[in-house]
């Protein structure tokens, strides 16, 4: 299913260059070329980049802002600052706890993105290509997590994480993490691994490979992009949460960018250029990571949600 | 045959790690609840059975009750404005954008942008710039001359939910738009070719043609907004406390949820309620399961009309 869509995705770019070429470029077809027409598309083109205006000015303001001074920020809010200052971000790196967030937050979605390839796509290749009893079964399994979001389970998580002792670590965060991203991540991956043909399976058992090294050097190098995609789907999630760590974690050292920006908002909530600063080193890791790939995160958030 | 049996045994390794996570840190907290909430608690320790005492309780008995139909009327609310506006304006920026080119390429990574920040920096974000006095928003409303507009948007009963909504909206517009343009480019241009030759105006074209062919697409990303929007949390907490103040004007299940389950902070460190909490998280969870039925038979159709 997975893959249907997928390629269904690659058939249809190509259905679509077809008629772009007939019509030479982009834009009025070629029946649409009267004037009135011609005035329509330039009012929706420039409706549409208005909205994105709408959209990124705020963004625009996190960045400017965050090089003021308070009393620039108050008096001239709308205006450049007249010297790009990196106090603010001095501020924020020194007296704050921001390099310590920031290494937890790397720390534990580092950790969990990682396992959560693994383990699901050791799990996948085994729903993939192995045919046993429960095999069906299993599958619907693990997919019936997609649709229920685990935080509504988050009371019995938290007092199952007290009797193991793991409040206040790092592990409650990654196992809780790794458990959520199993439905999506083995959904994805096994649709890639039932595409595989066998006859690769087959020459490599032959030529005397383990079962374990069918799967590790003969098949998961083929679905890489998938893997990816995978680790991009839950990366982004994992990286910007907030609910778990506010409830697992107490210990100011262990809190993770997001709780940390609670703690820091709070010190810090009149001094606004430094607030600012915060937001922006906050975001800055995944907004830079967008702006270089914006197309395969485009691709990648939204691919659950196409296929599943 | 050692080997045999070996091989016959493999995917169980396999499986195993992911089995055994998603088991215990997943399913069992997620089925636990309902077991939790038939119980009496004394603080996070288990007391005796309780049988619908707990429901009882949250659904009739004030505050409880009076809180948990002003919250889910307040997911209501967010959902069908979120709804409304992402099958509105969110369709038609992606109609739009399925022109492509360049410049609408460029576009969508704008409206896209926003998704890939934290809830936490979005609230705070937007806490600032609504602050009544030095906030960027009032101060736009003033230099546009509609000065007598401007208002403390987020500390006004009848303001601060459309505004929480609208800041969400904000964020969260990009996937539906996303979505939406990855189905329209499923659809085969020769059908809109051939209701063009047809004589079809565009508004014809998207009516008869490419409106039913989206509709599961649409179908799907509603259930998703459901789902997401009736656990929302982050935000308000964020922007408005735990209580969703002014005055609970803007509490959502997930906030109730959480003073409930885990204690309010707000008024006195009343401690948590795991029977209540259990209780609210299984009719949150009912609410959901209704939605992804829905959702399935959803795609289900797709599949057969494909």
């Amino acid at each position: 299913m997975t893959v249907n869509a997928a390629t269904a995705g690659a058939d249809s770019s190509k259905a679509f260059k077809a008629p772009k070429a007939a019509r030479a470029s982009r834009g009025p077809k070629p029946f649409k070329a009267s004037k009135a027409q011609g005035l329509g598309l330039w009012a929706l083109h420039s409706f549409i980049g208005l909205y994105a205006l709408v959209v990124s000015y705020p963004l625009f303001l996190m960045v400017i802002t965050a090089f003021k001074t308070t009393r620039e920020i108050f008096f001239a809010p709308f205006a450049l600052p007249s010297k790009w200052s990196l106090a603010n971000f001095a501020v924020v790196w020194q007296r704050a706890e921001f390099p310590v967030y920031m290494k937890n937050s790397l720390l534990v979605t580092g950790t969990s993105v990682t396992l959560i390839a693994c383990i699901a796509s050791l799990a996948a290749y085994a729903l993939a290509r192995y045919r046993f009893r429960g095999n069906a079964a299993l599958y619907v399994y693990f997919l019936a997590g997609l649709m229920v979001p685990i935080r509504l389970g988050v009371l019995p998580l938290f007092l199952l994480m007290r009797d193991l002792g793991l409040l206040d670590t790092h592990y409650s965060l990654v196992l809780t993490y790794v458990a959520s991203g199993m439905p999506m991540s083995v959904f994805i991956l096994t649709g890639f691994f039932r595409a595989l043909p066998q006859e690769l399976e087959f020459a490599a058992r032959i030529d005397g490979c383990t079962e374990f090294q069918v799967f590790y050097r003969v098949m998961l190098p083929l679905v890489r992009p998938a893997l990816a995609t995978v680790m991009l789907i839950n990366f982004v999630p994992l990286w910007n949460d907030f609910f778990f760590p506010l409830i697992f974690l107490r210990s100011d050292s262990l809190k993770t960018i997001p709780l940390g920006m609670t703690v820091f908002f709070g010190q810090y909530e009149t001094d606004w250029g430094v607030v600012f600063a915060g937001m922006l080193l906050a975001s800055v890791p995944l907004l830079v990571l967008y702006l270089l790939m914006s197309q395969q995160f485009i691709k990648g958030l939204t691919a659950g949600a196409v296929k599943g | 045959m050692l080997q045999r049996l070996f091989r016959r045994r493999t995917q169980w390794l396999f499986l195993a790690p992911a089995l055994i996570v998603y088991t215990v840190f997943m399913v069992y907290p997620l089925l636990s609840s309902f077991g939790y909430s038939f119980f009496e608690w004394d603080g996070y320790i288990r007391k005796g059975f309780a049988g619908l005492a707990n429901y009882q309780k949250v659904l009739f008995e004030r505050p409880y009750s009076e809180r948990l139909v002003g919250a889910l009327k307040h997911n209501v609310v967010f959902f069908t404005l979120t709804f409304t506006i992402q099958t509105t304006l969110g369709l038609f920026l992606a109609v739009m954008l399925n022109r492509g080119g360049r410049f609408l390429r460029a576009c969508q990574v704008a409206y896209f942008a926003p998704y890939t920040l934290s809830l936490v920096v979005v609230g705070f974000l937007w806490l600032l710039l609504l602050n009544p006095t030095w906030g960027q928003v009032n101060k736009i409303l003033a230099a546009a001359g509609l000065g007598r507009f401007a208002r403390p948007w987020l500390g006004d009963m009848a303001t601060a939910l459309p505004a929480i909504i609208l800041v969400n909206a904000w964020r969260w517009l990009g996937f539906p738009i996303t979505v939406y343009l990855a189905g329209l480019k499923g659809i085969p241009e020769e059908l809109h070719e051939a209701a063009r030759v047809d004589g079809a105006t565009p508004w014809q074209v998207f009516r008869n043609v490419t409106l039913p062919l989206l509709a599961p697409t649409i179908g799907m990303v509603s259930v998703l907004t459901f789902i997401y929007d009736f656990n929302a949390f982050e935000l308000i907490f964020v922007m408005q406390g735990s209580n969703g103040s002014p005055f609970y004007a803007t509490d959502v299940l997930g906030t109730f949820f959480y003073r409930t389950a885990f204690g309010d902070s707000t008024t006195g460190g009343e401690v948590g309620q795991v029977g209540l909490g259990s209780a609210i998280a299984v009719l949150m969870f009912l609410l959901v399961c209704a939605a992804s039925v829905i959702g399935v038979s959803l795609m289900r159709r797709q599949e057969v009309e494909m």
